[in-house]
């Protein structure tokens, strides 16, 4: 799928965080391909979100490197990783609650254009034509000015992705994007991504509880486990993988069978 | 060296008080996450139940049996506060709380008025320690070696409540997380109550156990208050050990200021606590406050539309009329309008900042002060022309913000507020305590317009196109890119920095608009009166404004300026009755509980309930 010759949109190099003494992310390396569609999948605690978190800026590694097209970004604010063209939704939704729904569309485009601290125009009339646009790719341009405050979950989910996009990003960072969602909502929804990484060429790195999801989109899935990344692949090498299959299926631990020579 | 030795006694001694109303009032806060601002209330009512008790109870025995049933009555007031006031306010915005307290703090002050009398009551010295003890050569009195031995007992009593008995396991488990505490079966409100009983005793002993050596007036609350929260926020919010190293440095550093810098002693406690505060944002002892994944509590703005042609119609014909006014009206109705037009910029500055921005200032009065004195003083001392000076009104006021607002941005919620309320009493001190220059408590006079503006109707033209344009302009601000970032901030500051929005950078620049703004207003008050005085730069100026936002209605554009507008034009009638201050505090105290949208918000509602007026389209 990917070859060898193109530069990875993200690469990610020995990342690491601890919280107290407690290594949430330890040694992850990973890169994410153009028009890559990668799921970051693992059970409760394996450090996912503190892992993305650390990719978008939240929070700064313990130790370790992110480059973003080649250009290093660690520790950068995540206004300045959104600038070099990284986009994020969230697990719980935080758009913007007495706007509309253009208008959290327009928010980020004028961001985008740095027009944030202009005084002189009607902010609702900004880049009003854009946000349509971008609300028609996600469905929901029939909404466009009805109040965040009202909309449905699902609503608010797809108005994310569409904010997510208002900057061209190549890279999208999803942290659970069909978390809270109904099971028909959430293929929709995973459709709807796979289809933006087919006509945009973007790439996107999510992470996600529900398998049926993770299998039926992404190209490749990383399994993190107790803060270690334990495989990296295509769907049919993590489905056949052992260790996977031990902390997914096995022992009902979660911890590593630690062996009597090791 | 035996001066010295004295002097840190005495700063010692002075510490008790001070600790005693600063510990109640962390301990509230710990637990309810309300900032009292009545808690002054509490400490001046237990120094005239102290005076009433010790009158009646003689004796050593007397008097500090008195102390403590002070302590106890107060508790008990606190505690029918706590029911009647707060209860069925803790899951609103802490800005309602905020305010609702400061309708009891007018409520106190009117109903100790009543029962007391205006007059200042003399504390009756305590029995046995009425001498003085000589150490190293200087005279040291006994009553303040008592008090010296008595705090530290006070504060093992509170951590051995806190650290070592069931309730202070609950009072600090709900310090952490209030929910997680209720989820076990524990009694909130009871919770709640407790802990408020034992705030407003601590309060109440505080002021009860000063009476020898300050007595009881009408001004202790609004006096101590300032003190108490310089205490808390350097202390750190929440911690008592914190209250009583805090209070022990600021009462010590006072002494020592009275006998060195006598110019400068307000001042040195706001520079003691910005200094800490800007290596400690939460103070010495406190610990980072997490502030919920999204600032709004309660039911959201809606989206905003600027004015449509019927709107727009109505403000040209109020601006028509108000344009003729001087045809008809006499001096006095253009007078009256034009303090009501200064008030209502005043206001509008202020919603700027804290309804569009959710940044809840108690210090507004700082910049619409500053402005004022910054024109008086060019006019003063450098004769500055009137047009010049105007101008200077606002750049002064812009740059204060900027300055103050670089420190309080960094902090958020409660301790935003609290420093706001901090920088504002700096500029107070510093204004009131540099005689020499800004004349002190005498103010600076014959500060008149330019011979152009010189009639009261000239000035009135003058401050109906400056009012009502700063007004315009805030309010187009609001509708421009600028207006949506600072709302974008409010509304959500994860999303605002993950769609590369600088938070910080835009409150910042909000802060220093409506300073900028409150500013201007400052300058077209003191040119229409000829003279300013340190009681605009006061708490109470500060509280002014917010009241009006709130009775106007915080969620609503215009709140600001028709809550001034109808503040300003019944002020002189409500001032007039002896008990104005109860009467208005239990307003904004009724405003609070039954119709916490103002007046702006319950008419738009009542209209389209009637059917007056459509639901937006936006909320369909």
């Amino acid at each position: 799928m990917t070859s060898g010759t193109t530069a990875p949109v993200l690469r990610v190099e020995n990342l690491v965080r601890t919280f107290g003494g407690v290594k949430a992310v330890n040694g992850v390396s990973f890169e994410v391909m153009p028009g890559e569609l990668k799921a970051l999948i693992g059970p409760n605690g394996a450090g996912k979100s503190t892992c993305f978190n650390m990719l978008m800026g939240q929070l700064k590694p313990t130790a370790g490197k992110v480059f973003l097209k080649g250009e290093e970004i660690t520790g950068k604010p995540p206004r300045a990783v959104w600038r070099r063209g990284v986009g994020r939704t969230f697990q719980i939704t935080g758009t913007y609650q007495s706007m509309t729904v253009a208008e959290n569309v327009q928010m980020a485009l004028m961001s985008h254009h740095k027009r944030l601290f202009s005084i002189l125009p009607h902010a609702y009339k900004v880049y009003r034509e854009e946000a349509i646009e971008l609300l028609d790719v996600v469905g929901m341009a029939d909404q466009a000015d009805r109040a965040c405050a009202i909309l449905a979950y699902g609503d608010l989910k797809r108005l994310e992705l569409a904010i997510a996009l208002s900057n061209n990003p190549h890279l999208l960072l999803m942290d659970e994007p069909t978390a809270g969602m109904a099971p028909k909502e959430r293929i929709n929804l995973m459709q709807l991504t796979a289809d933006i990484v087919r006509d945009r060429g973007v790439s996107v790195l999510f992470t996600e509880h529900d398998m049926d999801v993770v299998f039926a989109h992404s190209h490749h899935i990383m399994v993190l486990n107790r803060g270690e990344l334990i495989a990296d692949g295509n769907v049919e090498e993590v489905r056949n993988n052992p260790k996977v299959q031990e902390v997914y299926l096995g022992g009902g631990t979660l911890y590593k069978q630690e062996p009597a020579d090791a | 060296m035996g001066l010295l030795v004295a002097q840190l006694l005495t700063g010692l001694a002075n510490a008790a008080a001070l600790f005693l109303v600063a510990s109640g009032l962390s301990l509230i806060f710990g637990v309810t996450r309300i900032v009292n601002f009545a808690h002054g209330s509490f400490y001046m009512l237990g120094a005239y139940f102290g005076v009433s008790l010790m009158d009646h109870l003689t004796g050593g025995f007397g008097f500090w049996t008195s102390i403590v049933l002070a302590g106890l009555i107060v508790g008990l007031i606190g505690v029918v506060v706590e029911i009647l006031v707060l209860r069925p306010i803790y899951r609103a915005p802490e800005l309602f709380q905020l305010v609702a307290t400061f309708g009891v703090i007018l409520v106190i002050q009117d109903l100790t008025l009543m029962i007391w009398g205006a007059e200042d009551q003399m504390g009756p010295r305590a029995p046995g320690l009425k001498s003085v003890v000589r150490i190293m050569g200087e005279p040291v009195p006994q009553y303040d070696l008592a008090l010296i031995a008595i705090t530290p007992f006070i504060l093992f009593a509170l951590w051995w409540l806190i650290s070592r008995t069931r309730v202070g396991i609950l009072v600090r488990a709900a310090t952490q997380d209030r929910e997680m505490v209720g989820a076990l079966g524990v009694n909130q409100s009871w919770l709640f109550t407790g802990v408020f009983f034992l705030g407003s005793t601590l309060a109440g002993l505080g002021g009860a156990i000063q009476l020898p050596k300050g007595g009881a007036d009408l001004l202790m609350d609004l006096n101590i208050i300032s003190a108490v929260f310089v205490v808390v926020v350097i202390g750190g919010m929440g911690s008592i050990l914190g209250a009583f190293v805090a209070s022990v440095l600021i009462s010590v550093l006072n002494v020592f200021g009275v006998a060195y810098i006598p110019q400068s002693t307000l001042v040195l406690m706001y520079v003691v606590m910005a200094v800490v505060l800007l290596v400690r944002p939460y103070g010495l002892f406190g610990r980072e406050e997490k502030a919920g994944e999204h600032g709004q509590v309660g039911e959201p703005d809606r989206p905003i539309r600027p004015a449509g042609t019927l709107g727009k119609s109505l403000v040209a014909l109020l601006i028509a009329v108000l344009a003729l006014v001087p045809l008809y009206g006499g001096n006095f109705t253009q007078v009256l309008i034009t303090d009501i037009l200064i008030f209502c910029l005043f206001a509008a500055s202020l919603q700027f900042m804290l309804s569009v921005g959710g940044l809840v200032s108690f210090g507004h009065a700082a910049y619409f002060g500053g402005g004022a004195y910054a024109a008086a003083l060019l006019v003063t001392y450098a004769d500055t022309p009137m047009e010049l000076a105007f101008l200077f009104a606002p750049l002064a006021a812009g740059l204060l913000a900027i300055v103050f607002g670089w420190f309080c941005i960094r902090l958020s919620g409660v301790y935003f507020a609290m420093l706001t309320l901090a920088f504002s009493q700096l500029v107070w001190s510093l204004v009131f305590q540099w005689y020499d220059v800004t004349g002190g408590d005498d103010g600076l006079v014959n500060i008149w317009p330019a011979a152009w503006l010189s009639g009261t109707t000239a000035y009135y033209y003058f401050t109906l196109i400056v009012g009502i344009g700063g007004i315009i302009l805030l309010r187009h601000i609001t509708h421009a890119p600028f207006g949506y970032a600072l709302r974008a901030t409010r509304d959500s500051a994860r999303q605002a920095e993950a769609t590369g929005i600088n938070v910080k950078l835009v409150q910042w620049t909000a802060f220093a608009t409506a300073g900028a703004m409150a500013g201007l207003a400052g300058g077209l008050f003191v040119f229409s009166k000829g003279s300013v005085f340190p009681n605009e730069l006061e708490i109470s100026k500060s509280f002014d404004a917010l009241i009006v936002v709130f009775l106007g209605g915080v969620k609503t554009l215009s709140g600001g300026v028709v809550g001034a507008a109808f503040m300003e034009s019944v002020k002189d009638w409500l001032t007039r009755l002896e008990y104005w201050r109860l009467i208005l505090g239990l307003l904004i105290i009724f405003v609070v509980i039954i119709a916490p949208e103002g007046i702006v918000g319950t008419l738009r509602k009542a209209a389209e309930r009637v059917g007056l007026r459509r639901t937006e389209e936006f909320m369909r």
